[in-house]
């Protein structure tokens, strides 16, 4: 049989980003699951390479116990720590350096929120954040609204990707609005990954469907009824968004047209 | 000698230096960052960095998240 050379997860279809590539489109959190053991399958049935942390202070009153990092095989997986529950560009700079630190790498998802209502970013200071952080040598994988502009705005700030939401964080909406992301698609020159919202499988074929480089998500499968299973859902999700946007889709047309030949018979 | 180490105050039993601090503490070192009055302190310095009286101290590492 011939190679599929347009294969997703192959060597001839690698993410990169920066510095480095990815065979996995699935960027997964380590977040919310009941378990570090339930992560820890979840993360392996998603195929994922990358996996978002968290940067916070280390509960020092506990006696010594199993840790996070005790479940993530870090020769597996790339660590992306992120400054989640940052209002400021201040505060997500110092936690990026933190982050920087404690896992010796130059990516850094960065994540300026605007309130703990609506968790939206703050597309201001996420700029601000992103250019210092820039400067700075990191690699900047931004999570921002699907507003067009700012996205464009990110890039030329030097972002490595940009990483515009489906739906609010933790909503489980899905796309809400694919034109904008498609839209932001059409000028991006960077790895465009869809970054929260995501629901189900579904969601992130739609998502895939639209062309995107790839998708982060976390809530989707953390609090899934079974984690597992909905992992290796995602996993095929990305894939099957991939190879149909690859393939190239039908137009949608409004009346029907016949598979089977309608004559002689 | 009195810090203040992740938001509260602690009393240390001598003078040390912040690997000493992290042994102090039994906390693995790989993936932890130690930040002295805001300014980040990498590890190779961690050796060679005395704490002193009412120093803010934040030692910092990852959980889980998105």
């Amino acid at each position: 049989m011939a190679e599929d050379k347009s294969a997703p997860g192959t060597a001839h279809d690698l993410l990169r980003i920066g510095q480095r590539t990815f065979r996995s489109r699935l960027f997964v959190g380590t977040g919310k699951y009941l378990s570090l053991e339930i992560m820890k399958q979840a993360l392996d049935a998603s195929g994922a390479q990358v996996v978002t942390v968290a940067v916070r202070r280390m509960a020092l009153a506990d006696r010594p116990g199993e840790t996070l990092l005790d479940y993530i095989d870090r020769s597996r997986y790339t660590i992306l720590p992120n400054t989640a529950g940052c209002y400021s560009a201040d505060e997500a700079v110092r936690t990026a350096r933190l982050g920087r630190e404690a896992g010796l790498s130059e990516m850094v998802k960065l994540e300026v929120l605007g309130d703990e209502r609506t968790l939206l970013p703050d597309p201001i200071e996420t700029l601000k954040a992103t250019e210092i952080l820039v400067k700075e040598g990191f690699s900047v994988l931004v999570y921002t609204s699907d507003d067009p502009i700012i996205a464009r705005k990110l890039e030329a700030a030097g972002a490595a990707s940009v990483m515009p939401a489906g739906a609010p964080i933790g909503s489980g909406q899905g796309i809400l609005n694919p034109n904008n992301i498609r839209i932001i698609m059409e000028s991006a020159k960077v790895p465009i990954i869809v970054d929260a919202g995501v629901g189900t499988a579904s969601d992130v074929v739609s998502a895939m469907e639209l062309g995107v480089d790839g998708v982060l998500l976390n809530t989707g499968v953390a609090h899934a009824k079974d984690p597992v299973a909905m992992a290796r859902a995602m996993k095929h999700a990305v894939e099957a968004g991939r190879l149909a946007w690859q393939a190239g889709r039908i137009p949608r047309k409004l009346y029907a047209k016949a598979s089977s030949p309608q004559k002689d018979f | 000698m009195q810090v203040k180490l992740n938001g509260e105050a602690r009393e240390l039993p001598e003078a040390m230096t912040i690997l000493q601090l992290l042994e102090w503490l039994k906390v693995r070192r790989d993936t932890v960052a130690v930040e002295v009055n805001r300014e980040i302190i990498p590890r190779a310095r961690h050796g060679d960095r005395r704490l002193e009286e009412d120093d803010v101290v934040e030692v910092v590492t990852f959980v889980g998240g998105g």
